[in-house]
Parts: C-alpha cells; sequence; structure tokens
C-alpha cells in the first residue's frame, strides 16, 4: 500500500511533466493539425536555457535564495524558449502553410535534428548534472513492509512541480476560454479561411499558440533539470514521444486531454518500473500509444470522428 | 458486355392496382431501415423497394437523410436497424432470402440466383460481389491519376484475379495480358460512351465538373454492377448535360440493365426519368410511387414548399397525415 | 490561400545562425505606395530586426556554454562568437533582403528557372536515370582506374548511398505508392539485419540462404505490425509505427541473452560468391581466379550486391505499379473511400504495400549486417527511419530517379565532409567538420523542404495510356490519407 502511494506521487510528478510538454502538440495540432516533432526538442532547449541561467545566477550573480532565483529562471527560460519556438515556426512551418501535409511533417523533423546538433555542437555532448537544488519533503504515510519499514514521501519537489503545474493548467484554460486570443484559437482550429476573412491574424494566432507551447514546454525543462538534476542534448526525442502519446491518449486537441493523458502516461510508467521491470518501461509507454490509437482513435476527451463519405 | 441474368424490363407505367414492378421484381429491399448517429435519428423505420431494371428516383429537402441511406446501402455505414436484401434474379427469391436471413449468413448462391443482405458485409465486398456500384455527391475520383487509370482501377477485382494475385502477372502470363487488353477495351468502351475518350490521358483532376461526374458513373459501370447508386449525378450540370445525362442513364438502363438508384434535386430529370420515386422527409418515407403519384402527393408538395406551420395547410386529411407520420421532434438532417 | 494574406512577410524577421538562407523562397512583397516595403531603411530595419533575434536564440547557447569543472558545471562565456554569429546573420539578411526578398527581380528567379529542367522531370529524366544507371553498373571500375588511391573509400561510400537508395525504393512503396506514412521503418531494416546475424551466429546460415529468409520475415512483420494499424489516418499511422519501431529498438537493447543487447552482434560472416570468400591465399576468389589479391576485390563485390539488390527493387517496384495491385496503391492514396466503392479491399491492399516495402527493408538490412560484420541496436534508431523518409519525401514522392538525386545528396554530400579536413586549418586545429554533419543535414532537410515542398522530382508518370503519354503535374497528386 505504502510503496503504491509513493509510486503514484511519483507518477503525477512525472506525469505533469509530460502533461506540460503535451498541451504543446495538442495545441499545434488542434490549431493546423500537424504534428510539431521538434516539440520535444524545443523542451529539450528550455532545460538548457533554464540550466544555463541558474548557473549564470548562482556564479556569477551570486544569488543564493532559491526562490528567487527559480523564479527569474523560469521567466527567462520561458521567455527565451518562446522565442526558439516562435523561430522554428517562422522558418520551417509558415512557408509551408497551406502545402502539402508531408512537407511540414518532414521541416518538423528536420528542425529537431537541427536542434538537437545545434545544442550538441556549442553545448558539448556530455550530460550536465547539477547537484540536487531542493531537498526535503514530508512524510505523509508510514508502514512495514516484508523488505522492512517504508516511508511515503512527498517531496517539496514533487509539491512544486504539481502545484505549478495545476497553476499553469488552470491560467492556460482561462486563456483559451475567456480571451480574444483563445477565441481567435478555436476560430483557427474550426476553419482557418474563415477567421482570415473574419479579420483573425491567422499567422500571429498560430505563432502565439507555438509560443505558449514552447512556454509550458521551458517550464517542464525546468522541472525536469530540478526533478533528475541531469540534462543531455537528446533529453527531447523520448519526452517528446511520450508527450505526443499524452496528447493523443487524451484526445488530441483537447487541452484537459493533454494534461489527463500526460499523468495517465506517468502513472503507467512509474507503476510498470517499480512493478514489472524498468528496462521495459518505454515499451509499456509506446504499447499504450498503439493501444488507444487502434481501439480508441479518438482519445479519452476527444471527439469521435464520423467518417466523411 | 451485358449482365446476361438481367432482363431489361423497362416497365412501362403499370395499370392502377395492377402489381408494380418493384413489388414484384425488386433488385433491391429496404426493410425498416434506421440510422442513428448518438441521439440523432437520421433515418427512421424507411422501407422500400428498387424494381429490377427501373430507374428509381431517392428525394426529399436538404437533410432528409437521402444520402445516409445511400451509406447504408453501400456499406460506408452500418445501419442501426433494419434488413437491405439485394437480390441477383428475377422475382422476389422468398426462399433464398429466407435462408439467408435465418442462418446469420451474409450472402447465398443458387445457380445465377444470389441473394446478399447488405448490412452484414463491408463496404468493398458490397460492391466485389453484391455489384452495388455508387458515385458521391461530392465527387471522389483519383484525381491524380489520368481518366484511363480511374477506369483501370475500377476494374480491380477482375485483373487481380487474372494476374493470380499479382504473381502471375509478374511472370507476364498470357491470361494477365490478355484480360488487361480486355480491361483497356472495357474502358474505352465507356469512354466512348460518356465523351471522354479525347480526355483519356489526362489527369482527373483536370476534368471540367461536367465531365467528372460522367467519369465517376463511367468507373462504376467498370464495376459492371447490378444496381448503380448515383448521389445527385445532375448537381452543378447546366441544362445540355442534364439532358445528356439523362440519355446516358436511359442508356445503361437500356443496354445493360443495370437498375438505378438516384437522389436528386433536379425535378426535370427526376419526373422525366424516373419510373419509381421514394420521398423522404426528415429521415421518414412521405410518399412512394410513380413519377405522377408522388408530383400530385399534397405531403410532398408541403415537404417541398417548406410550410412552416401545419396550420398553414388547409387539406384536413394532410394535416392530419403530418401530425402522425409527420415529423418526429428533434431531427435534424445535418448528416445527409 | 486567404490566410497568408494579410502575413505581410515583408514585417518579419528572419534568423537564426545556420537557417538564415531557408529563405529561398521569397514571397514577392506586395508593394504598398505609401511605405516602400523594397527601401534600404526597411531592408536594414528587417536586417537589424534578425540579427536581433540571433542575439537572443543565441545568448544562451553561443554565447555561454556550461562544462565540466571540478565543483560543478562552469561557465565559459564566448561574446565573440555571439556577435560573430549577429554579424554575420545581418549582413546575410541585409544582402538577402536586397538581392532577394525585397527586390523587383530576385536572384533566385533566375536559379528558379534553371532548376526547372530537372524538376519537370520530362525526357531529361529518362535519359539522366538511363546515365545515371550506365554510371552505377561501371562505377567500381571507374573509381579503382581514375582514383587508385582512394578507391576503396568511395566504392565503400557508393555503397552506402546504394543501400539508402535501396531502402528509399522500399519506403516508396509504402510512403510515395500507397499514401502510408510510415516512421518506423528502420525497423524492418533492424528485423532483416537481425534475422541474418541471429541465423548465422545460431544455425550457421550463410548469406545467400539467409538473405531470403531476412526478406520474408520482414515482410511478416510488416503484416503482424500492419494488420492493426492500418486503419488509422496519416498522422496516427505515423506515430503508431513510429513507436513500434521504438519498441523493437527497445526490445532488441534488452534481450540480452538473445540479441546481445547493447554488445549487439559480431562476426557476422561475409558473402561468398558461389562459395568462394574473399579472403587471402588458398581457395579465396583471388586464388581461384590466379590474380593477385586485393582487399578492394570484396568491396567491388558487396557493392555489386547491393546493386543488383536496389535495381530488383525497382524493377519489381516499376513493374507492381502497372499492375492492379500497384494501381489500388495509388488509388488508396488518392481516395481510400473511392476505392472502396470500386470493390477493393484496402486492408489487404495496404498490407501488401506494407509488406512488401517491409522486404525490401529487410533485405537491405541483411546486407548492411554483412557489410558492417556488426550490428547493435544504435544503428537502428529513430534517426534512419527520419532520413530515409527526408530521401523519399526530399526526392518526390513516388518518384524512383528523385530517390536517387536524393541519396546522393543527403547522404553522400554529408559523407564528403568528412573530407573537409583542411577546413581545420582555417577554423582553427580544434575544428571538427564531421560534428557538424548531423546539423546540416537538418538544415539540408529543411531548406529543400521549404524550397521545393514537392520534392525535386515531383511530376507523376501515367501507368496506363491510350494515345498520349502526359506527365502529371504534383499540384494534382494527392499525398495520402485523409489531405
Amino acid at each position: 500500500m505504502e510503496y503504491f502511494v509513493q509510486q503514484l506521487i511519483n507518477g503525477l510528478t512525472l506525469g505533469s511533466i509530460y502533461g506540460l510538454i503535451a498541451i504543446g502538440y495538442t495545441m499545434v495540432y488542434g490549431i493546423i493539425g500537424m504534428i510539431n516533432f521538434a516539440h520535444g526538442d524545443i523542451f529539450m532547449v528550455g532545460s538548457f536555457i533554464a540550466l544555463a541561467t541558474f548557473l549564470i545566477l548562482t556564479t556569477v550573480f551570486g544569488f543564493v535564495f532559491l526562490p528567487v532565483i527559480l523564479l527569474i529562471v523560469l521567466i527567462v527560460a520561458m521567455l527565451f524558449t518562446s522565442a526558439w519556438g516562435w523561430t522554428v515556426e517562422r522558418l520551417a512551418y509558415r512557408p509551408l502553410r497551406g502545402s502539402f501535409r508531408l512537407a511540414p511533417l518532414i521541416t518538423a523533423i528536420g528542425m529537431s535534428i537541427v536542434l538537437q546538433n545545434f545544442v550538441q555542437v556549442t553545448q558539448g555532448a556530455r550530460n550536465k548534472p547539477i547537484p540536487p537544488q531542493i531537498q526535503g519533503g514530508v512524510t505523509i504515510m508510514e508502514g512495514v513492509t516484508e523488505n522492512g519499514p517504508i516511508a511515503v514521501q512527498l517531496s517539496y519537489m514533487q509539491m512544486i512541480i504539481i502545484v505549478t503545474t495545476l497553476v499553469l493548467m488552470i491560467g492556460f484554460t482561462l486563456l483559451i476560454n475567456r480571451t480574444p486570443l483563445g477565441r481567435a484559437q478555436r476560430a483557427c482550429e474550426q476553419d482557418r479561411k474563415m477567421a482570415a476573412l473574419l479579420g483573425v491574424n491567422v499567422d500571429r494566432t498560430i505563432s502565439l499558440t507555438f509560443v505558449m507551447g514552447a512556454a509550458l514546454a521551458s517550464v517542464a525543462g525546468l522541472m525536469f533539470l530540478l526533478l533528475y538534476g541531469v540534462i543531455d542534448f537528446y533529453i527531447g526525442f523520448l519526452a517528446g514521444v511520450k508527450a505526443f502519446t499524452a496528447a493523443v491518449l487524451g484526445g488530441i486537441g483537447s487541452l484537459p486531454g493533454a494534461m489527463l493523458g500526460g499523468l495517465l502516461i506517468g502513472l503507467i510508467e512509474v507503476f510498470w518500473s517499480g512493478y514489472f521491470t524498468i528496462e521495459y518501461k518505454d515499451v509499456a509507454a509506446f504499447s499504450i500509444l498503439a493501444i488507444v490509437l487502434i481501439f480508441l482513435p479518438s482519445g479519452l476527451l476527444g471527439k469521435p470522428e464520423v467518417e466523411k463519405v | 458486355m451485358v449482365s446476361a441474368s438481367q432482363s431489361a424490363a423497362t416497365a412501362a407505367a403499370p395499370m392502377p392496382g395492377a402489381p408494380r414492378n418493384w413489388d414484384v421484381n425488386p433488385v433491391l429491399t429496404v426493410e425498416h431501415l434506421t440510422m442513428r448517429f448518438g441521439g440523432l435519428v437520421a433515418v427512421n423505420d424507411l422501407s422500400f423497394n428498387v424494381g429490377r431494371g427501373d430507374i428509381t428516383a431517392l428525394i426529399g429537402p436538404n437533410g432528409a437523410g437521402k444520402t445516409t441511406v445511400f451509406n447504408c446501402v453501400t456499406g460506408f455505414y452500418k445501419p442501426t436497424e433494419g434488413r437491405t436484401v439485394m437480390r441477383h434474379g428475377d422475382g422476389l427469391l422468398q426462399d433464398l432470402v429466407e435462408e439467408v436471413t435465418a442462418g446469420g449468413l451474409r450472402s447465398v448462391q443458387m445457380g445465377d440466383r444470389a441473394v446478399f443482405l447488405l448490412e452484414r458485409m463491408p463496404d468493398f465486398e458490397i460492391s466485389h460481389h453484391a455489384r452495388v456500384a455508387r458515385t458521391f455527391q461530392n465527387i471522389r475520383l483519383f484525381g491524380g491519376m489520368t481518366v484511363l487509370e480511374n477506369l483501370m482501377v475500377a476494374q480491380h477485382n477482375v485483373l487481380m484475379k487474372a494476374s493470380v494475385f499479382t504473381i502471375g502477372g509478374l511472370l507476364g502470363l498470357p491470361r494477365y495480358r490478355i484480360a488487361e487488353k480486355a480491361a483497356r477495351e472495357k474502358a474505352v468502351y465507356w469512354l466512348e460512351r460518356t465523351r471522354l475518350i479525347d480526355r483519356a490521358d489526362d489527369p482527373a483532376a483536370d476534368l471540367p465538373y461536367g465531365d467528372q461526374r460522367r467519369l465517376e458513373i463511367a468507373r462504376a459501370m467498370c464495376t459492371e454492377p447490378h444496381l448503380l447508386c448515383l448521389d445527385e449525378p445532375a448537381a452543378g450540370l447546366n441544362p445540355r448535360e442534364s439532358q445528356e445525362l439523362n440519355a446516358l442513364l436511359q442508356f445503361i438502363r437500356a443496354e445493360h440493365g443495370t437498375s438505378i438508384l438516384l437522389i436528386e434535386h433536379d425535378m426535370g430529370v427526376v419526373m422525366e426519368i424516373s419510373d419509381h420515386v421514394v420521398v423522404l422527409d426528415y429521415g421518414v418515407k412521405i410518399a412512394d410511387g410513380d413519377a405522377d403519384h408522388v408530383k400530385n402527393d399534397p405531403k410532398v408538395i408541403a415537404a417541398y414548399l417548406g410550410v412552416e406551420d401545419e396550420d398553414e395547410i388547409d387539406i384536413p386529411e394532410v394535416k392530419k397525415d403530418l401530425s402522425t407520420a409527420g415529423k418526429p421532434a428533434g431531427q435534424d438532417g445535418g448528416v445527409a | 490561400m486567404a490566410a497568408e494574406t494579410p502575413a505581410a512577410p515583408t514585417s518579419s524577421i528572419r534568423p537564426e545562425g545556420a537557417q538564415r538562407s531557408l529563405e529561398e523562397r521569397g514571397n514577392a512583397p506586395v508593394v504598398a505606395p505609401a511605405n516602400d516595403p523594397n527601401s534600404m531603411a526597411n531592408s536594414v530595419r528587417d536586417a537589424a530586426m534578425a540579427a536581433a533575434l540571433t542575439f537572443v536564440l543565441g545568448f544562451f547557447f553561443l554565447g555561454v556554454r556550461s562544462d565540466f569543472a571540478p565543483g560543478g558545471l562552469a561557465l565559459e562565456f564566448r561574446w565573440g562568437l555571439l556577435f560573430i554569429a549577429v554579424a554575420i546573420i545581418f549582413v546575410a539578411r541585409l544582402l538577402l533582403n536586397i538581392f532577394v526578398f525585397r527586390t523587383t527581380k530576385p536572384l533566385t528567379q533566375r536559379m528558379g528557372s534553371t532548376f526547372k529542367g530537372v524538376g519537370a522531370g520530362g525526357g531529361l529524366g529518362k535519359w539522366l536515370g538511363r546515365a545515371l544507371f550506365a554510371f552505377a553498373l561501371v562505377l567500381p571500375f571507374f573509381f579503382t582506374s581514375f582514383f587508385p588511391g582512394q578507391s576503396r573509400q568511395y566504392i565503400d561510400l557508393a555503397i552506402l548511398i546504394m543501400t539508402y537508395i535501396m531502402l528509399g525504393w522500399g519506403l516508396n512503396i509504402v510512403v510515395g505508392l500507397a499514401g502510408l506514412l510510415d516512421l518506423g521503418y528502420v525497423a524492418f531494416y533492424a528485423v532483416g539485419a537481425y534475422s541474418f546475424a541471429l541465423l548465422a551466429q545460431y544455425f550457421d546460415i550463410g548469406f545467400w540462404m539467409a538473405l531470403p529468409l531476412a526478406g520474408l520475415l520482414a515482410a511478416f512483420w510488416g503484416i503482424i505490425l500492419g494488420f492493426p494499424v492500418l486503419r488509422l489516418r496519416g498522422d496516427y499511422l505515423a506515430i503508431v509505427t513510429l513507436a513500434f519501431g521504438e519498441i523493437i529498438r527497445v526490445v532488441l537493447l534488452n534481450w540480452y541473452e538473445f540479441t546481445g543487447g547493447p554488445d549487439g552482434i559480431s562476426g557476422i560472416p561475409k558473402p561468398t560468391l558461389f562459395g568462394l570468400e574473399f579472403k587471402r591465399g588458398e581457395g579465396g576468389f583471388a586464388d581461384f581466379f590466379g590474380i593477385p589479391f586485393d582487399n578492394i576485390h570484396r568491396f567491388i563485390f558487396l557493392y555489386y550486391i547491393i546493386f543488383v539488390l536496389a535495381i530488383v527493387t525497382n524493377l519489381v517496384t516499376l513493374r507492381l505499379r502497372k499492375m492492379p495491385v500497384g494501381r489500388a496503391w495509388e488509388a488508396l492514396r488518392e481516395d481510400e473511400i473511392a476505392c472502396r466503392s470500386l470493390g477493393i479491399n484496402t486492408t489487404n491492399t495496404k498490407l501488401t504495400a506494407f509488406a512488401l516495402g517491409a522486404m525490401f527493408g529487410g533485405l537491405a538490412g541483411s546486407f548492411f549486417a554483412t557489410r558492417q560484420g556488426f550490428i547493435s541496436p544504435e544503428s537502428f534508431t529513430f534517426l534512419e527511419s527520419a532520413i530515409i523518409l527526408a530521401i523519399v519525401v526530399l526526392g518526390g514522392l513516388g518518384s524512383q530517379i528523385g530517390v536517387v538525386i536524393a541519396s546522393v545528396v543527403m547522404i553522400g554530400g554529408i559523407e564528403m565532409l568528412r573530407n573537409l579536413g583542411f577546413l581545420s586549418q582555417v577554423f582553427g586545429p580544434g575544428f571538427e567538420p564531421t560534428q557538424y554533419r548531423m546539423l546540416i543535414f537538418g538544415v539540408a532537410m529543411v531548406l529543400i523542404m521549404v524550397w521545393k515542398p514537392r520534392g525535386l522530382v515531383s511530376t507523376r508518370e501515367p501507368t496506363a495510356v491510350l494515345k498520349e503519354k502526359k506527365r502529371i503535374g504534383a499540384d494534382m497528386v494527392a499525398q495520402g490519407e485523409g489531405h
């Protein structure tokens, strides 16, 4: 039981990170119907920006008060990663808008390769560890198993991740549901041509979608850095595929779906590692993806599609 | 070219009270067909017959559920309820129909007679075995392939068999070469009939609208159907092209004995060529009979004139009918 | 498209080091009389904005680098590099603005018309194909006689390119003809390679025996994997095939007892020529024919094996295109619903395409295993799938000659970077051109796609002709499911 609860907490933490990345996939898919393959790498770029900012603040400016450091890192990472998201859209996707479907997918894969190798070339191929920053936590349960006593820990780190994710989720839902930008976005999702005729600046709306997705991915990048304490240029691929799985599982195009899917994928992965084998945890995630797509192609919260004849 | 088993019975308008062709010799019977999408009832308990060798029109206002009926008949939708019987061979074939229904089978064949339960068959088998071909409301051609290629694709199953599932063809068996030549000849035949022979080597997407409509019919005919379902074949055609279409349909019926079921809005076409008209409104059949009968049916007039309120109708019997059989609440024809 | 009009590409900034020249497409700006976007001031302002964006993007990557140091990561500041990058972007953007984007007569127009001849295919494509075939036929002898010193290296490169051509042709059946987007093609390459390696290891089976078995096994896996997923729409199919590709790799990686896990399998036997081994001394190829032993013979032999395999792939594909099943593939790509209305069993049709593509991938995989003598899961990552798909799409979907051109340009071009050792004299001894290979590959991928979204050779040849063969423009041809 205690083990189960501990895994549950770990799963929710990991799931929050996947969920934040998944939102980027789901928003972009919703609005222009493409898989933004480079999104996982935007997440990676975000984590590198967070790392660099963190190091600059601590070593150059000598900041010591952690909350301030993290707040500044968060803001800087969101801003600079957004610039990357915007640039990728502007360079690789916008020129191909209205072109055939495979073209932006290929440029997206190309961009993914470019980002990975750009970071590798400029920052080196070795992984970058930082010492754990946020330590401690509260013990919420204690018990004894056959292997000895076990305590269920909810670390401060996990609390921060889950709470930040919740806050961002609520903020984004409000943004999409209540603001003119959100309305423009939903209009573009329905019919881009019509939205343009009605005076919605489609290009700007799409750009902003990428910017928002990148900002959320950078938050996930920062969390990933803090949680695992180590990043490298290749973390984007796996995280990206899993986040996309999450988006599909939740129903692509649906924001709450992306978050739900993220949490589920996180839980599946953690429980699989905890109860079965850690080596095949990625197989579990990928199998879930295949199974969901085959039996529930519109996802958990997506709208079912009737084939138009 | 003519399917041998079919009698090209162009039944003249029967005497009142006499048995009508579609009752005694139906090629297709739709019984109690219901199609729901979630809470929306697109077609509600619809029954009608399509007579062998007849040109049958399915008409009704926009959103009446006509295309949904087509999609159910051709297997693109699985109907929620109901039975659709396709017959090869004259008469009602009642014994075979009962056998196939009771046996839980998809089809039953006896000599050159056969019965198919379309609601049990996947779409491609309906075309392949039950021999029901169709066209689409929003034309679906293979745009990047030439006109000739479109017609060759339509003969896929024949050629596939002749090529012994590709292997024989790869080895260059003479049997495949003969079949391929025959397929080309059939394609040329239909290209000549539809006046598309000069465009044979152009991509289908390059053709003007009217030509595309005719190509779709030619493509469907290349599958040698017993029943040809046409979804608004005259939509977007000018009057001259409409006349041509009429002639083409008459030709198909007369020369090939193919029964035709068509959805059409153009009343000129419908009234001129149809032997039998079925009128749908809000997923329910409101009239069924020959063109003259339907033309004078007050319910049909009401449906077409778009009467807003039942009170505006002066004919008492129509009012009564409307309130009983009329519009069940909450229906929308958005699906069709 | 209406959505494009308000975009005013003129006011946009186009940034970032390596991709600056992406902008080949040059949307000709609509001239606004009040404020001429072609004016020098606007060009400079635009370039300045691009430079500013470069600064923002490069700040944490070019300007700062974190590296290992005692006591954790240490920062290294490289402001010089950052400012050089910003300056390069500014100048390049300005030049591009003046000569390409913001002028009524862009330089690229002339370039574009020069390239049209190749793009249109035409009779030229046919002759190009024949010329390439003739060259490929004599290629080993060409290199041994004209570049004797480097012939081994060049033939090795030719083998590599030929392998990708074969893979590209195999994938072209799936993506180009049937319109099924497969992002996990490398899985079948892996199945082929591992089939041969394991058959050789456990049953001591030679290359020629194992080759057909590997092809069949790959086709079998194609059917197994394909069956449940083929009813999915395009993008979903892509992502599931990607997942399957990764699953197979992870299993190969972790099934240590059977596959050797990350250590891979080594000592895979070399192919023989009717039992003759390419070895020194008694009973070898050289000994049998009484010629002096030379290592190059083995490379030439390997080259001809992959050449024949690739040509077989091509011939089978070309022949199948004119058969009912090939026409059904293309019809499926154009409109699946119409296919079903004509009685075509779309599931089976898709499966044949998938299985056949998988089979050719498996054959190529076997060849890869025998050529390397060693395989490990590392050779079968998603990147490999992406490269093969890029070759197919960049070459022009469905175009056989396009695959050849794209393979030569992308694989050959990238491998050529290894030979650019002299650049280290320009950039200093620390400069290692090979580490930029994949970066340049990615940039090239994006560039070519933006320049020619339909690929280099984009016209389609009809498979049946009544009177006159007319090529079909790319704008008519559909690209597969749902779009």
